[in-house]
């Protein structure tokens, strides 16, 4: 790693004004993605900004309908959160799922939606259940948030404070893991909410995206039954040594089927 | 250079640093605490964990300052004292939980976290998903499991000794 200087600000006003004093610094939280990649010589920070002290972007709280989730959440956290269980069980259980137990007690939510992995967990639920992304600046919805392979609507600078989760009538959650990295190869996550069915691949392409076919046949007969006769196409999709697209397009159908599964 | 100030097997340093050293370093490097092993060095391996505040993280995937005012276990600080074992050591002990050993100091620090935060008790199932951060070469973790499933007892007071190991 390249040496760099480092900050713990204890307000977002403050770490706001070190990052667009500095351009070539980055925000850190829970430092699972971010310190690999610097080991890596990826990228060359001059300073790192430790967002993990400021008080206004932790916490999880029932909003009404919403689920607030403050973006220095732990994996392990909203995996173990009693409100996280009882408004959306799938996401708890999904966090359960994120990497290993080391992982879940430093990694967070702000800092996997901002990274936006193609393989990661959290981008799935966010898309899937039309959040709503809370930066220092603006409020983002989901649709407009992801926009392909690690990136996002994020401008350089900009932090994100939380995510606000409505609470769906039902979700669930599948995926199949790289039995290497256990990172997903393909998983969907399916929701009935108040703004319609969604149903969200993530892992097999480029970035998170819906799947219009599944939506239109979930929404009118919600089963697995609806959406086993519906093919992803393989097009756009990722094929590299652990799977090729047309397996990845096919355990995609799967994945919805136990998707809706689990959602009961 | 920074400062961080932090508390490690119940003994406070004030150690210089820069930005980029990470805990692991600090432990092994400053404080010659070398039980703690890097392994793989990408934060997938689990030779480096120590408990940060009562949770099991990996040393090598966090920078010494994100340390500052923290309390650190690494297993160096498991024994007492006189030298009597920590339960989980001393099931390793008995049930042969190792074979080179490399793996050991990740593996014994992640199964007391483990046990910890699961006073109604593991299966073996739960101790396999468990273990998913810690990665042994030798292939041992049939024996591994079995240590934790007997520390486990101990730990919780349903035994007051280790259930010794078949012959
Ligand atoms: C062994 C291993 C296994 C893993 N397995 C999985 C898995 O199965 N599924 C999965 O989804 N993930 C997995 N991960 C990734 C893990 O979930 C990371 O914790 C997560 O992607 C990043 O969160 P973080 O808090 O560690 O972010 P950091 O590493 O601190 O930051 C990641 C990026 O986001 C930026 N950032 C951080 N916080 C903010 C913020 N509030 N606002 C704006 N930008 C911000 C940083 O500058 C950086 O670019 C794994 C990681 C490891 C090491």
């Amino acid at each position: 790693m390249y040496d760099f200087a480092y900050h713990k600000p204890t307000t977002v006003a403050d770490a706001v004004k070190i990052l667009s004093a500095d351009p070539e610094a980055r925000p850190i939280s829970g430092g699972q993605t971010l310190l690999p990649a610097l080991k890596h010589r990826l990228n060359k920070p001059t300073a790192v900004v430790d967002l993990s002290g400021i008080a206004e972007l932790k916490g999880i709280r029932r909003e009404g309908d919403r689920l607030v989730i403050g973006a220095l959440a732990k994996h392990g956290e909203v995996a173990n959160s009693p409100e996280v269980k009882a408004a959306i069980p799938a996401l708890a259980q999904m966090a359960s799922t994120i990497g290993d137990t080391q992982v879940r007690n430093r990694g967070t939510i702000g800092g996997s939606v901002s990274n936006n992995d193609p393989a990661a967990d959290y981008p799935a639920a966010v898309l899937g259940l039309d959040a709503t992304v809370v930066t220092d600046k603006r409020r983002i919805a989901a649709d407009d948030f992801f926009q392909g392979m690690f990136t996002t609507a994020l401008e350089p600078g900009e932090l994100l404070v939380a995510i606000e989760f409505p609470i769906p009538e039902k979700a669930g959650y599948a995926k199949m893991r790289n039995p290497a990295s256990r990172y997903v190869m393909a998983g969907v996550f399916v929701a009935r909410t108040k703004s319609g069915t969604r149903v969200v691949v993530n892992g097999a392409g480029p970035g998170v995206f819906r799947q219009a076919e599944m939506e239109t046949a979930l929404a009118a007969n919600w089963s697995a039954d609806a959406v086993a006769g519906v093919k992803q196409s393989p097009d756009g999709l990722n094929g590299d040594i652990h799977g090729s697209a047309e397996y990845r397009a096919h355990l995609v159908t799967v994945m919805a089927k136990r998707a809706v599964a689990n959602a009961g | 250079m920074p400062q961080v100030t932090l508390t490690v097997n119940g003994a406070s340093h004030t150690v210089e640093v820069e930005g980029r050293t990470l805990l692991v370093e600090l432990l092994r490097e400053k404080l010659r605490l070398t039980g703690t092993h890097v392994g793989c060095d990408t934060s997938q391996c689990g030779a480096c964990v120590v408990h940060v505040n009562g949770d099991s993280v990996k040393s090598c995937t966090l920078l010494a300052l994100q340390a500052d005012g923290a309390e650190i276990t690494t297993i160096e600080g498991l024994a007492k004292p006189d030298g009597t074992l920590h339960p989980m050591q001393e099931a390793f002990r008995e049930y042969h939980a190792l074979q080179c050993g490399f793996c050991t100091p990740g593996m014994v620090m992640s199964a007391i976290d483990l046990v910890q935060k699961h006073p109604q008790g593991l299966s073996e199932k739960e101790i396999r998903e468990g273990l998913e951060g810690n990665l042994c070469r030798c292939t041992g973790y049939h024996n591994i499991v079995k240590a934790i499933a007997a520390a486990q007892d101990v730990m919780h007071g349903r035994r007051a000794e280790l259930a010794p190991a078949a012959e």
